[in-house]
């Protein structure tokens, strides 16, 4: 693979977030690289930085938040350079992002075909009646039939499934060569669930487009990523290939989440699942070593100090002071 | 690629909309009489028997037609000055039409700016704007109109001006809450996302999603306008005589009334018939607009 095929540049993203009692910080330190054609998925439980993390690149933060970083880039472009309009030029252009919640990621003011065709009439300057057809095509393409007469209907007369296949065909609509999926699927139920997600890995691989796709289902994890990076306290702590960190993960904190997974057939009904015990550390003022330690089994003194980052062929790495499991 | 699901379409939206406001009685209620009093302000001088301003001293407070001395000739009586009463309260709907209005209209666009600027940006924004309006709130219409009069005299257009400078508050305070609850809705994060700038956002996601409080608020500061104007009026601030003003007939009546109580009864229920029928009609219509319930 060369250079160019990298979509999406991440070196040293910081954010942090003020707060009456100092500064929070969120995500420390996160680099990571997504090739074209290529899914990452960002895992790790709630309040580890991994929306936080999407909404940086996006250049999405809320106001209290402060963003830095060494090197952020989409298509070999600068974004923490880049000024406000061509930052606005890239987003729905280049980069999209699909939101977390389908009820309100749609305006109710405005019908589906108006959202559809508003931004992409904005960015390529196209009619009504392209925009018109393009919309139709991509309702087509996520599996929405009679396309031609949904245009005409509001969010409200559309069910969660729908509607998060109508925000997946909205980030669509430009032909963006960057995906960001904010837990696409979290809020949308079972079966739903597992349409909406083989629906976007199907675009990912016939688009060729990179994929960001943040969950914190590690069976979602499984079936459609390529790499993965798990996320703990602002950090990541282990990344690489799907298969190789499923096998024989690293990073205890993935250990433990991997047997936080009933198996079936391999998990004895009746048994109690995999807990990790403690909680995740407060992310206020100066910190400093592993910030697992306090809930690790294999913790040593040494765990307070720096902890090394550790690569091994293929393309696999781990934040801690162990070589190997 | 996943199965396709099978459309369930809902009722043409055309049809929808009639059903919705046929049910609205509220807002059919409100609309029509409000509709009936626009017609007669803006047929007036079809409508009117006289000329409003024509004075028969010989013919001074003839009752209207249902008195015994009454006579088709005046339906509605005449005044002090024996002017013909039916063609003064016509005309008078226009000067109370206009007044809510154009104040609404004023008033509206000055809350509307600042209220939206101050919730989609909030900080230092909203800190400035949320000043303004309590200083705004510091001070008392009335003696603010009193002091304008003293200096500038009564006019229509100074009762207008200070009215719609003064009473954009309202608008500020709604707009400015509404606004911080769209914002911080995904979709207006999804139209970041998805390249738009903050002017297209506040104009094309914002705006759309708050006009149903807008439209309430217009409604209320269009009726307590009128009803101010009327104050104003009755108090020798507003509208200047002879301009056939409802608030101004009611105080030019104020000396006859224990003698013929249809100087003011007249012009006083044609108010509270006004300012009860944009109430009406704004309730209906925030009701109708409201995207929520639309199903």
């Amino acid at each position: 693979m060369s250079v160019s095929d990298i979509v999406l540049d991440v070196q040293d993203l910081r954010v942090d977030i003020d707060t009456p009692r100092g500064p929070v910080h969120a995500v420390r330190g996160v680099s990571f690289q997504v090739r074209r054609g290529e899914t990452l998925c960002l895992v790790g439980e709630s309040g580890c930085g991994k929306s936080m993390t999407s909404l940086a690149i996006m250049g999405l933060l809320p106001r209290a938040a402060r963003r830095g970083t060494t090197r952020l880039a989409v298509l070999g472009e600068d974004l923490s350079r880049a000024g406000r309009r061509r930052i606005n030029t890239l987003r729905g252009n280049k980069m999209a992002m699909i939101f977390q919640e389908p009820m309100t990621a749609l305006n109710p003011a405005y019908n589906i075909g108006e959202q559809l065709a508003e931004h992409y009439r904005h960015h390529r300057r196209a009619s009504a009646a392209q925009a018109r057809e393009r919309a139709v095509e991509l309702l087509e393409k996520v599996g929405i039939a009679s396309a031609g007469q949904r245009l005409g209907q509001y969010p409200h007369q559309l069910s969660g499934g729908l509607r998060q296949r109508v925000m997946i065909a909205m980030a669509l609509m430009c032909g963006p060569e960057l995906l960001i999926a904010d837990e696409p699927s979290t809020a949308l139920d079972v079966t739903i669930q597992a349409q909406i997600l083989r629906l976007l890995a199907d675009l990912q691989a016939e688009l060729g487009i990179a994929m960001v796709l943040i969950t914190h289902d590690l069976g979602v994890v499984a079936r459609i990523a390529r790499q993965v990076a798990v996320m703990y306290a602002g950090q990541i702590v282990e990344q690489g290939p799907v298969a190789e960190l499923f096998a024989a993960p690293r990073h205890p904190y993935t250990e433990g989440l991997l047997a936080c997974i009933p198996v079936p057939g391999r998990t004895p009904p009746g048994t109690p699942l995999g807990t990790i015990p403690g909680v995740v550390p407060a992310l206020t003022g100066e910190l400093r070593g592993c910030a697992f330690h306090d809930r690790c089994r294999h913790a040593q003194p040494l765990c307070r100090q720096e902890v090394p980052v550790h690569q091994a062929p293929p393309g696999r790495q781990w934040r801690c002071i162990r070589e190997a499991t | 690629m996943a199965a396709p699901i099978p459309p369930v379409l809902a009722e043409a939206p055309a049809r929808l909309t009639w059903q919705r406001l046929r049910h609205n009685k509220a807002l059919l209620a409100g609309g029509a009489i409000l509709l009936l009093i626009i017609l007669v302000a803006l047929l007036a001088p079809w409508l009117s028997p006289h000329d409003p301003y024509f004075q028969d001293l010989t013919h001074r407070t003839a009752p209207p037609v249902w008195y015994d001395k009454g006579t088709w000739l005046h339906p509605l009586g005449t005044d002090q000055l024996g002017r013909d009463y039916m063609s003064r309260l016509f005309y008078g709907a226009r000067i109370s039409l206009l007044i809510g209005a154009s104040v609404a209209l004023i008033s509206g666009l000055i809350g509307t700016a600042l209220g939206m600027a101050a919730g989609y940006f909030g900080g230092r924004i909203d800190m400035v704007v949320s000043f303004l309006v309590t200083t705004r709130l510091s001070m008392p219409v009335i003696l603010v109109a009193l002091a304008t009069v003293a200096i500038v005299g009564g006019s229509l257009w100074v009762v207008i001006m200070v009215l719609g400078l003064l009473k954009w508050d309202r608008f500020a305070v709604v707009m400015r809450s509404a606004t911080q609850q769209v914002r911080s809705l995904e979709y207006v994060s999804a139209a970041q996302a998805a390249g738009a700038s903050t002017w297209r956002i506040v104009r094309s996601e914002v705006l759309p999603n708050v006009v149903p409080h807008l439209i309430v608020i217009a409604t209320l500061e269009a009726a307590s306008a009128i009803l101010l104007e009327a104050a104003l009026s009755f108090l020798g601030l507003g509208v200047q005589p002879p301009l056939p003003s409802w608030g101004l007939m009611i105080s030019e009546a104020k000396a006859y009334m224990f003698f013929s109580f249809w100087l003011i009864a007249i012009p006083g229920s044609a108010l509270a018939l006004l300012i009860f029928a944009i109430n009406l009609a704004g309730d209906g219509l925030h009701q109708w607009l409201t995207p929520e319930d639309k199903a």
